[in-house]
């Protein structure tokens, strides 16, 4: 009997991550199809018609694109963390910042008209991120303080900070919900017309297209791959690591500050006490599974909205809407874990190779 | 004659289309010391593979004690008493001596006192000389003792046949020649040993017999006694025309370019490793040092590029005092740096060449503008590094990890010496490399040299050195012992400064 072995594979091409990714999608699909199965109900028909809400109708599309918004600019400011081998998983709490911000500037801010005053918002709400991420960033460049911790915990802080000011001096009058009040219409970015989908989409896509130039053709991003990959041989090559931890996690925490905005401007209009709702996190995972390139994020963000907006229409099947979550954490897992065959390969056991 | 305790038959293995042995014939008698000896790529390695049973051969067949067996997994053949030191040691540095023997066993009890495994271990070393303190940790270990301890490992589980890999590569003189005479005495015990090596003196000088293996057969079977220099390089490098480049005696300009003054460095635990050294070169020269690896060779090329703060003293270079500057500014002002370890400080393994090539220059007018980086130009300098220093590649966009160590060394000086440095420190530019690599980076740094580039050169072997360097400086336990004219040198004075002696 030939038994098999692994062997090391020396390269994998861009074409064969997607193939093994969506190989993988599909059998995470059918691990959930059988605890779906097991609740009692018919997997076939209940992905279906998850599919058919979510992907096959434009209204359906549209709701994806808008509540994949901040997952989205969390999936790209987590990216550009991870790509340098920080741990920024503080995308939660950078978010909600960044709508803090927002609300303070909205209430306290100049007053100016126009698209001046929605990117003057913008900026407010991407410092507010981005000096969140950088409490974390100042102790890690300069005293090595593991950052995945501490922006962990201060997600802690930004989420009660919220919860705290939307129930409290910023409550909406005569509101039962902790939630501030409705955004000044000067404020709201328009629709695309005809296609009643907000200019934040295309703002967004713009903003991936930039980062994927950076990525591969800027000396910065250059820096950040060569940091990411072998630190000692960046710091041999003279590059200064401290300010690409500052610069790097102030980006990946404004980004994340501008899920906050999108979220205020062009889809809630307010600002609510549970707002990053865990996009935060979803952000993780979508960052990890479009192996932290710009574009990917995008798409594999509206597939996620989809598929978490279609599991409220199961819902009248009687299927637990945490169908969504699990089958979110079901992909996230079952599809790295098939990553292990973009790096190995089986081999009949005896043929030649490196053991 | 005693009957061969190994025997391998007709050896045949490949790599897909690549031939990496092909009817290789060895045998190995019991008490001797057998060398292999062969460039990189002649096969040895995979060789020894098949053997310990990382490998099956595609045909060939494996006598042990006369009998065909088939080693299938490398427990298979520890169980058989054949064990293998590697080049790179496999210890864990925070666990001792003892528990990293016992780690090694498999089927040890699940509960050990720590007494009880050191005596053991003592008792083990005593036996055949291989002196090591059980309770230490291994980090705390120089090279050598690691070595032992990797020899203890094998002995403990009952190893009669022992294959070291390149075994003084990493050693003084004197630890080479300790390690020489222990091993000397495990064979007059009755124990068979292979040793991999690409030192034709060391060869001959301690084996009983030598196999020179080249491009995956056997070239040559001879006894030490039979082996001349002569013979075993026709072996090795074949008929092809082999000159050592020699550095031709001149004299020295009067242009100081590098002058380091009151030299201290503190290595990593933070004792001094560099003491209060000073030396100068100038314009054209050569300067090499010799010692034995770790007497703060390290610490002292990396406090010169920048990367090592240095307590005391100061380095200048052209004229300016770069001692406290940043590594950033080394580079600027012109000091390149090819350091000992080239696939985790000099290069990034996973990225291509080309993004390799400006590692360090991102910033040059020639690669970026305004920080948009010209990928035309970098792949464009990548064609003409393969051209012009003859690097073989899969091509410029594969990962530079996938490249031999020689064409890895070889883009890496050619990215150091572009942009004409005033000063070139490299360190073990040719550790590990075979003959033909080694002329051919030892040509670069000549005529690097020759355009009047300082060179700071830092090598283990002395043949290196007299081969290449003007004057020759020794260090010695972080003391820079005296700083010779290569004229005024001889082999002997060297040795005895290496090892600390006064003159």
């Amino acid at each position: 009997m030939k038994k098999l072995r692994l062997e090391r594979k020396t390269s994998g091409s861009g074409f064969s991550v997607f193939l093994n990714s969506v190989l993988f999608t599909g059998v995470a699909l059918v691990v959930c199809g059988f605890i779906i199965a097991a609740v009692g109900f018919n997997p076939i028909e209940v992905y279906a018609k998850m599919f058919r809400k979510a992907f096959l109708s434009a209204r359906g599309i549209r709701k994806a694109i808008e509540s994949g918004l901040p997952l989205m600019l969390c999936g790209l400011g987590v990216s550009i963390a991870f790509r340098m081998n920080l741990n920024n998983i503080g995308a939660e709490g950078q978010y909600a910042v960044g709508a803090i911000f927002g609300v303070a500037y909205v209430l306290y801010g100049p007053n100016l008209p126009g698209v001046p005053g929605i990117l003057a918002l913008a900026c407010c709400c991407f410092l507010g991120g981005a000096l969140w991420a950088l409490l974390c960033a100042a102790p890690r460049a300069f005293w090595d303080v593991d950052e995945s911790i501490t922006t962990l915990m201060l997600n802690y802080v930004a989420l009660i900070l919220l919860s705290y000011l939307c129930l409290g001096p910023w409550k909406a009058k005569g509101q039962n919900m902790g939630q501030t009040e409705k955004i000044p219409d000067a404020f709201v970015i328009p629709e695309i017309p005809g296609l009643e989908v907000s200019m934040a989409f295309p703002a967004v896509i713009v903003i991936a297209l930039l980062l994927f130039f950076f990525y591969r053709y800027t000396t910065s991003g250059f820096q950040i791959n060569v940091i990411g990959k072998s630190p000692t041989a960046a710091r041999y090559a003279g590059i200064n690591i401290r300010r690409n931890i500052l610069l790097v996690l102030g980006l990946s925490g404004g980004l994340a500050g501008l899920a906050g905005f999108v979220q205020y401007v062009a889809v809630t209009g307010r600002v609510q006490e549970n707002m990053p709702n865990n996009a935060g996190y979803t952000g993780i995972v979508i960052a990890y599974l479009s192996r932290f390139n710009p574009i990917v994020v995008i798409i594999v963000s509206i597939l996620f909205a989809g598929l978490q907006n279609s599991s409220a229409t199961v819902q009248v099947m009687g299927v637990p809407a945490q169908i969504a979550t699990m089958m979110q954490g079901a992909i996230m897992v079952i599809v790295i874990a098939g990553d292990f065959f973009q790096r190995y390969k089986f081999v009949a056991a005896g043929k030649g190779g490196k053991a | 004659m005693k009957e061969p305790v190994i025997e391998m038959r007709n050896i045949t293995k490949r790599f897909g289309d690549v031939i990496a042995n092909e009817n290789v014939n060895l045998s190995l008698y019991p008490g001797e010391i057998h060398a292999l000896l062969g460039e990189n790529g002649a096969g040895k390695s995979t060789l020894m593979n098949v053997l310990t049973g990382i490998y099956k051969p595609n045909s060939g067949d494996i006598f042990f004690h006369g009998k065909k067996v088939s080693i299938k997994s490398p427990k298979q053949a520890v169980d058989m008493g054949i064990g293998m030191v590697h080049q790179h040691f496999r210890l864990i540095p925070p666990l001792s001596v003892a528990e990293n023997v016992f780690l090694y066993m498999p089927d040890c009890k699940k509960v050990l006192r720590q007494k009880e495994m050191e005596d053991a271990i003592n008792a083990c070393s005593r036996e055949f000389h291989l002196e090591v303190d059980a309770s230490a940790k291994v980090w705390q270990l120089s090279v050598g003792e690691q070595q032992r301890v990797e020899i203890i490992k094998l002995l403990y589980r009952g190893a009669d046949i022992l294959i070291l890999d390149e075994p003084s590569a990493v050693l003084t003189a004197q630890e080479a020649a300790e390690m020489f005479r222990v091993l000397r005495s495990m064979a007059d015990s009755g124990k068979s040993i292979i040793i991999i090596s690409h030192k034709m003196n060391e060869v001959m000088q301690n084996a009983d017999r030598i196999t020179v293996l080249k491009g995956g057969k056997v070239e040559d079977t001879m006894e030490a006694a039979d082996a001349t220099i002569e013979r075993l390089t026709r072996a090795v490098v074949g008929e092809r025309e082999f000159v050592p480049q020699v550095r031709q005696n001149h004299d020295l300009s009067e242009d100081v370019v590098l002058q380091a003054e009151n030299l201290s460095v503190k290595n990593d635990k933070g004792l001094e490793a560099v003491k209060n050294v000073s030396f100068t070169i100038r314009a054209g020269e050569i300067f090499g040092i010799a010692g034995v690896a770790g007497n703060g060779q390290k610490e002292l090329t990396e406090a010169i590029a920048g990367l090592r703060k240095a307590e005391k003293g100061t380095v200048t270079v052209r004229g300016e005092d770069l001692t406290s500057l940043s590594i950033r500014k080394h580079i600027d002002k012109g000091v390149s740096f090819i350091p000992e370890d080239r696939l985790s400080m000099g290069l990034v393994p996973s990225l291509d060449m080309s993004d390799n090539i400006i590692l360090k220059h991102f910033g040059w007018e020639k690669f970026s503008r305004r920080g948009i980086l010209k990928k035309k130009m970098m792949d464009q300098t990548a064609e003409e590094y393969i051209e012009k220093y003859d690097i073989k590649t899969a091509g410029i966009h594969s990962p530079v990890g996938l490249m031999s160590g020689g064409n890895q060394q070889k883009l890496l000086i050619a990215r150091e010496i572009n942009g004409n440095p005033s000063l070139l420190v490299a360190s073990y530019p040719v550790r590990g490399l075979d003959i033909g690599a080694t002329e051919a980076i030892h040509r670069i740094l000549l005529e690097e040299s020759a355009k009047g580039t300082a060179i700071l050169l830092v090598s283990e072997e002395l043949d290196e050195i007299f081969q290449m360097a003007d004057r020759i400086g020794v260090m010695c336990d972080g003391n820079m012992m005296a700083i010779l004219d290569r004229r005024d040198a001889d082999y002997d004075t060297i040795g005895r400064l290496m090892s600390g002696e006064q003159l």
